[in-house]
């Protein structure tokens, strides 16, 4: 409890981060919110803002390469948010889509970032991997929410070490759920065209 | 009667303003609770909600002391900062730059008050840090749009940490005859300009008629203009026995520093609208962010300080 205060606090202190529920009001249901990703710390971020009864049944789905790597990162990816950690290159016996379904199965949600890897370039939002097409085809009856973190690429980007503190704030959109029949790039357009709608831009340069 | 005595009867008159505000407030929407909601009365409301925590805040950090006034205004630069820098359109190559505005410049600013070093409090900002940080930047190798970007993060740290920091570098000033009570002149400053612009809120709201400059603020008027000005200058001279100085020169450093006050929120109103947005933020409901509260004080306390500074200090 005071590590969670501690998190969420030092998070709300340092980024003033403010919600939007725009599309949809927070739920118990399970969800898959799918996000654009800027740092290792995104879904930090999401965690902070939803309400504790839902912060209790959500678990990102982050990079195992990355959160296994020491000790602390264990502890805190493991213990602390019970994060669902996938392999870049999964082994035969480890299948990243089945690992997710089972999760949302057991009732919580899933956060997680379609597009695979951190934006460094100038565009808002690469294209999605096709991780979100097989989750979403595995369980169609789970909504979709897609999920815009503002300005956090520029609090921490990648490579960088000291975190800067500016405004930033998560917006969540209308609940999508896959068509009948949908083929990939028609789902993944659709979704990601979602996310983008999104964005609160300010004059913000990238 | 003492300096303490002198606070608490201010913060009790504050406080007494605020009761007669509430109530005028929840009258107002009694009234207008038959016809349906007001956004201005909803909007009036959770203002004095928000100037109830802000008297909380100084009351607070008052109580603590120079300490305490020292460090409030320090987070209010930081909050202030933040809301600057989050609108000005940087790169990823003044990313060290920015976190050494936030973590080194900011906090030594305020500690050169602490220290009472008043030569580098000065000259620390418009000197060192102007030629610091353009040549972190430019170690990055990022030419895009070098200029703006070093100048917009210079102009921020001037308004938000530079401008904003005289108004505890107040507390530094030896003012025969007005020993140990410093945190007073800082109560003057403050009451004075805050009061100005809620005058000039309430003016323009009963009277307003004629813009001043509709491109720039569609809100300010003539009538809020100068019965602003006129009714924050009568609280200035009201206020006099807090002060060093006497109820004439009062009036007329009031008079002074709600121009200040008013061009201060032209200044930023420009940036707003060239930004594209209304507020700098939502930190304080009804108000924006900390910003929309300060740009008033940000723009009068450095004109308050040295003219002082010039003619009461030892």
């Amino acid at each position: 409890m005071i590590v969670t205060a501690a998190v969420t606090g030092f998070a709300r202190c340092f980024t003033g981060v403010r919600a939007h529920w725009l599309g949809c009001a927070p739920a118990l249901v399970p969800r898959i919110y799918f996000a654009n990703h800027t740092s290792h710390v995104d879904f930090v971020l999401i965690w902070t803002v939803l309400p504790p009864a839902q912060r209790r049944v959500v678990r990102p789905v982050a990079c195992a390469d990355y959160w296994l790597a020491n000790r602390l990162r264990r502890l805190v990816s493991e213990q602390f948010f019970r994060a669902v950690l996938i392999y870049r290159n999964p082994e035969p016996l480890r299948h990243p889509i089945g690992l997710m379904a089972n999760v949302l199965d057991a009732g919580s949600s899933l956060i997680v970032f379609p597009e695979g890897t951190r934006k460094t370039g100038p565009e808002r939002l690469l294209p999605f991997k096709s991780g979100l097409y097989h989750l979403a085809r595995s369980r169609p009856h789970v909504e979709l929410v897609p999920v815009w973190i503002e300005n956090l690429s520029r609090v921490m980007p990648k490579g960088e070490i000291v975190p800067v503190p500016l405004l930033c704030s998560v917006t969540f959109g209308a609940p999508l759920r896959m068509f009948d029949g949908e083929d990939k790039t028609a789902f993944l357009d659709r979704t990601r065209h979602a996310l983008l709608e999104l964005r609160r831009d300010r004059n913000i340069a990238p | 009667m003492t300096a303490t005595g002198q606070g608490i009867a201010l913060f009790a008159g504050i406080a007494g303003v605020l009761v007669i505000a509430s109530t005028i407030g929840v009258m107002l929407q009694r009234r207008e609770a038959t016809t349906g909601r007001n956004a201005v009365i909803e909007n009036l409301n959770s203002r004095i909600k928000t100037w109830w925590a802000i008297l909380l805040a100084l009351w607070l950090a008052f109580w603590l002391g120079d300490a305490g006034a020292i460090a409030l205004f320090g987070l209010a630069s930081f909050a202030s900062l933040r809301e600057f820098l989050t609108l000005t359109p940087t790169r990823r190559a003044d990313h060290l730059a920015l976190a050494i505005a936030f973590f080194v410049v900011l906090p030594f600013q305020y500690y050169l008050i602490w220290i009472r070093w008043y030569e580098l409090f000065l000259i620390f900002i418009p000197v060192y840090a102007f030629l610091l940080l353009p040549i972190v930047a430019a170690l990055r190798g990022d030419t895009a749009g070098f200029m703006p970007r070093v100048a917009e993060v210079q102009w921020g740290l001037m308004i938000c940490v530079f401008c904003l920091s005289h108004v505890p570098a107040l507390l530094t000033l030896d003012i025969p005859g007005y020993e140990g009570r410093h945190l007073l002149l800082i109560g003057f400053l403050i009451i004075v300009v805050q009061f100005n612009d809620v005058l000039q809120y309430v003016w323009g709201k009963l009277f307003g008629r004629h813009k001043i400059a509709p491109q720039v603020s569609p809100s300010k008027t003539v009538e809020g203009l100068v019965g602003g000005v006129l009714s924050a200058t009568l609280v200035g001279v009201g206020l006099w026995w807090i002060t060093p100085f006497s109820p004439w020169q009062a009036g007329a450093i009031a008079l002074v520093i709600n121009l200040m006050g008013f061009f201060g929120g032209l200044v930023m109103s420009a940036i707003k609208r060239d930004r594209g947005v209304k507020d700098w933020g939502q930190t304080l409901k009804g108000h924006g962010g900390i910003l929309d509260r300060l740009d008033s004080v940000v723009f009068a306390a450095p004109i308050f300080f040295h003219l002082t500074r010039y003619w009461w200090a030892a």
